[in-house]
């Protein structure tokens, strides 16, 4: 990477943070409090973007963030009050650079903004400006590039001039020096520099913080006169300033001119009249005085003020995500290391109690507490993620024409940073699904008595080791006839199907359904809630609905904190050691002989608690061996898949329950059916991790297998 | 003899294009993520020139103009604002807080190094 | 060795050597990790007969090839006197199982024969022969004996 585009990835890493400093600053002003730190804090963001887009000459973004920032003053200073519209432009306009910083990011250009055209004339609307003057963003935008004058340009000939410089004490106060302004005067052509040291008085009665000293140079350059004045850009109004071009052959020295005749090409601004009478501090040229000459203890208590009551900042690095991926397969590595080690001290007979097995006992902690502490450099709070979804709920709200209201909850919520970045895709959908099918249209919510404002709740909760996101939207719920109908229709379920209501609302998961009897431009993009299903599956979560007629439906995803290593239980089948993950095992038990029936030829069931559960020969399905006669020896797995079903696994023991570290048999094979992974065992030997859908999905075979909703419970 | 620079700015992209830019010409640069920051590393950081955004968390550029300026340690060291308001009104509130001059973001390397050799040795 | 004395060094490929059911075979060595004794693998459900399943290599999943399987020929049980070659191309890592490696051999782009046209010899896996001695060494093309990820099928 180039230091280039070092710094452009640094530009659009803080810019995601100030996003969100901005997105949570407007949230809050939506709250309806208008606390002044927030609005700061919002036109920060707001700037910061914009100083930085113009570095990277972001054009479309500079142009934006700079209207944006404008209305944020205006609101800052109290020439524009917050009301709904402002809130909503804002909003609006938030979610604009949001998508003109990912278009400069993906390079997919800085050109055209058309879509922000119309914003760009609300956000000029609000602050009351005319039209959109490209000259005066030119000029605030222009880099300070004058000194390029030096060195290029058409002046390519010679001028004279003379210079005339008579520093004010306001000058040297302001930390400016002349020393240092004559000699990059000198710097642009050959100069002849005069020091006037007429005013100089008696050393007795000299005040050093009087400026005395005057200089004449006659200078000949190559530059123009602007670049002359740009020296002095500093000292505008700090000094007395002649600058005359005296004649452009550059032979004939003409002696300097006096004060009086160089008065017409002076800047004559009041406090520089005044100045030339008075170079004693006078009242009005005091306006740079207050802060000299007042007491130091003020501006000291002020800085002390905003000291104590600033939150003490966080100190944080980046680091490449590589670094910590490699840094967690490390410790991955440590906690098997330290299995095997465990089971050679036992296999050696080494006595309990020992030295040996206490410091293994504490190893074993260490560890532990490692792998917790390096799994939580990877969790990060959902909030950027539920920000993002709350624009995505506005965007389909202007979309489809309902307004509605987003809320979240729970947006601190750490989860693993993988799993953050693959949640968004579904999330979207979900959202998208929602407002779009979910929401009723504002006419319908007031005929049956509700407000027109439709609510979208988004919510975050770790729960027992889990992360559960919802998305519950107060709509009219799963018109559970219409989707049975479709179903139906498209052969998903036998039209004389005995179905639960939760059963009917779980059927919009299955592939091939879609409620939309319209293609829609929002959610009817080929994508279904099928596909959602799958990808939350793939993060080892799972995915369910309760809806409730007339009053809303809620999405639950779970999901697990981390995909790096999964609570196991650890068993035996056929022969084989395999790993059954915790989190679907509902419970288990031995074979209950005298519960267990045949039903048809291959299949079985056993009744726990009065439901009947299908069997799943874990053994068989996986190829192990073939089939087996159930006995009271062999043990059962009760589990619950992510769409609800529960199976009984049939194995043949159970060894023990630990934290396995996952391991992909993508990289160097290629997925295998019924299995979600591998881990390595403290033997140093692959055991495969059971992925209890796709086992009882398979055991399915013949379509004979029953399964019981976890509704039925 | 190294010139010693102290840059304040709350954007870490302008940081680093400041860490980049004045390394290069071969400035000593400390820097600093905000006004509060800025002030408590003043003193070991020893400035030569100070560089100071305006609109920051905590403390602003004209809150650290007018402490630096209270130090009498600091009453001359030239302060030089970053500002992407080139307005003269911009201006004249920087210099009656006591900045020496400021440079106009999106800078260049030379502007940026005009500025400070127009302020200091 | 004569080669080296040709000019043209850039042709000279290094091949390891190894038998497989009495027979000879190599391949590049530039796609050899290393070398490592047999250990037993997990069984992996539903996989091709030649993949003899899983092992753990240093942390990392790799398969088992069984060559002589592939390649169609008699197959023993694996024993501690099997060797494991693990190669990498292109990505994936996979162990092949062999009976013993037995040399490293030089050999020209020259030296390599066309596969004889014979039906039903596992030539499909074979890119050439090369005469050794009065042995026939096997040249394998190692891209069609590796098993296609079954992530894309599944």
């Amino acid at each position: 990477m180039s230091k280039t585009d070092e710094l452009r990835a640094t530009f659009f890493q803080e810019s995601e943070d100030l996003l969100e400093q901005l997105t949570d600053g407007l949230d809050e002003m939506s709250g309806g409090e208008v606390d002044p730190e927030t609005v700061n804090s919002v036109f920060r963001a707001v700037h910061s973007i914009k100083g930085g887009a113009g570095a990277f000459a972001l054009d479309a973004v500079v142009r934006f963030a700079h209207r944006f920032e404008n209305v944020l003053d205006a609101l800052r200073n109290g020439e524009l009050a917050l009301n709904g519209n402002v809130l909503d432009v804002m909003m609006r306009s938030s979610d604009h650079l949001t998508v003109l910083l990912e278009a400069a990011r993906d390079g997919s250009g800085d050109e055209e903004d058309a879509a922000g055209e119309p914003l760009l004339a609300e956000l000029r609307a609000l602050t009351g400006e005319e039209d959109d003057t490209p000259a005066e963003v030119d000029v605030d935008f222009t880099p300070m590039t004058l000194a390029l004058d030096e060195f290029s340009g058409p002046a390519a000939s010679e001028l004279r001039f003379s210079v005339d410089f008579h520093p004010n004490d306001e000058l040297y106060r302001s930390g400016n020096e002349a020393v240092f302004l004559l000699r990059e005067l000198c710097a642009l052509g050959e100069a002849e520099v005069d020091c006037d040291l007429s005013g100089l008085p008696e050393f007795d009665s000299l005040d050093p913080e009087q400026s005395v000293l005057k200089w004449h140079v006659a200078l000949q350059t190559e530059a123009s006169e602007t670049a002359l004045r740009e020296v002095f850009e500093f000292v505008e109004g700090l000094c007395d300033l002649t600058i005359t071009e005296t004649a452009g052959d550059g032979t004939a020295e003409l002696p300097p001119l006096p004060d009086l005749s160089g008065q017409s090409v002076t800047e004559t601004t009041a406090s520089e009249m005044e100045a030339v009478d008075a170079p004693a501090p006078s009242a009005a040229v005091n306006s740079s005085a207050p802060a000299l000459s007042a007491s130091p203890a003020a501006p000291d208590k002020k800085v002390a003020a905003d000291s104590a009551k600033a939150q003490p900042v966080a100190s944080t690095i980046r680091v490449d995500l590589h670094r910590i991926d490699r840094m967690i397969n490390l410790v991955g590595e440590l906690v098997i290391n330290q299995a095997m080690l465990t089971q050679a001290v036992k296999r050696d007979g080494i006595s309990q109690g020992s030295d040996i097995d206490v410091g293994l006992e504490e190893l074993r902690t260490l560890t532990r507490q490692i792998q917790d502490s390096v799994m939580a450099i990877r969790a990060q709070p959902v909030k950027a993620l539920f920000q993002r979804m709350s624009r995505i709920a506005r965007e389909a709200g202007t979309d489809t024409g309902k307004t509605l209201r987003m809320l979240t909850e729970g947006a601190s919520t750490e989860i693993d940073k993988t799993v953050i970045e693959k949640l968004a895709d579904p999330l979207t959908h979900m959202i998208r699904n929602a407002v779009d099918h979910g929401l009723e249209n504002a006419e319908d919510r007031i005929s049956v008595g509700k407000s027109p404002e439709g609510t979208i709740r988004l919510s975050a909760a770790h729960l027992s080791g889990r992360v559960v996101i919802e998305i519950a939207d107060d709509g009219a719920g799963i018109n559970r006839e219409k989707v049975r109908k479709i179903a139906e229709e498209k052969g998903l379920i036998a039209p004389d199907a005995q179905l639960t209501a939760n059963d009917i609302d779980n059927l919009i998961f299955q592939p091939g359904f879609s409620t939309a009897t319209t293609l829609t431009a929002l959610s009817g993009r080929g994508v279904g809630m099928d596909v959602v299903k799958k990808s939350i599956q793939s993060l080892g979560g799972r995915v369910s609905i309760a809806s409730d007629p007339g009053k809303g439906s809620t999405f639950s995803i779970v999901l697990p904190l981390t995909l790096a290593v999964l609570d196991g239980m650890v068993i035996e089948v056929g022969g084989q050691t395999v790993v059954v993950p915790i989190s679907s095992i509902v419970e288990t038990m031995r074979v209950p002989t005298d519960q267990v029936f045949q039903l048809g030829k291959n299949n079985a069931v056993v009744r726990i608690r009065g439901n009947y559960v299908p069997i799943v020969d874990v053994g068989a399905v996986m190829g192990y061996r073939p089939p087996v006669d159930i006995t009271g020896s062999h043990v059962i797995l009760l589990v619950e898949t992510a769409d609800g079903v529960r199976a009984a696994l049939l194995i043949d023991l159970i060894h023990d329950q630990r934290q396995v570290v996952i391991k992909g048999l993508e990289e160097n094979y290629g997925q295998v059916p019924g299995v979600a992974a591998a881990t390595i065992l403290g033997d140093g030997r692959i055991a495969l991790i059971l992925d209890p859908s796709a086992i009882v999905g398979s055991g399915a075979g013949g379509g004979a297998v029953l399964s019981t909703p976890i509704a039925a419970e | 003899m190294t010139l010693k620079v102290l840059a304040i700015d709350d954007s870490r992209t302008m940081r680093d294009l400041l860490q980049v830019s004045l390394s290069e010409s071969g400035f000593d640069i400390t820097l600093a993520e905000d006004g509060i920051d800025g002030l408590d590393k003043l003193d070991a950081a020893n400035p030569d020139v100070v560089i100071t955004d305006i609109n920051m968390p905590r403390l602003d550029g004209f809150g650290v103009i007018e402490a630096v300026r209270a130090k009498d340690a600091y009453r001359a060291t030239p302060i030089l604002v970053l500002t992407t308001e080139s307005s003269p009104a911009m201006k004249a509130r920087a210099r009656d807080a006591g900045a020496t001059g400021w440079i106009v973001k999106p800078f260049d390397d030379v502007a940026l190094a005009s500025a400070i050799r127009r302020v200091s040795a | 060795m004569s080669e080296m004395n040709e000019n043209d060094a850039e042709d000279v490929n290094e091949l390891i050597a190894f038998r497989i059911a009495e027979q000879d075979f190599c391949f590049n060595i530039m796609s050899v990790r290393e070398i490592r004794g047999w250990t037993p693998a997990t069984v992996i459900p539903q996989a091709p007969p030649y993949v003899r399943g899983v092992i753990n290599l240093r942390g990392a999943v790799v398969p088992i090839v069984d060559l002589a399987a592939r390649l169609g020929l008699e197959v023993p049980e694996p024993n501690a006197r099997n060797v494991i070659i693990i190669t990498q191309i292109d990505g994936p890592i996979v162990g092949l199982l062999v009976d013993a490696v037995s040399d490293i051999l030089s050999a020209t782009d020259k030296e390599v024969q066309p596969t004889p046209d014979v039906a039903g010899t596992g030539a499909e896996f074979l890119s050439g022969i090369i005469t050794r001695e009065d042995r026939m060494i096997r040249l394998l093309n190692l891209g069609a004996i590796l098993p296609e990820k079954t992530g894309a099928a599944a």
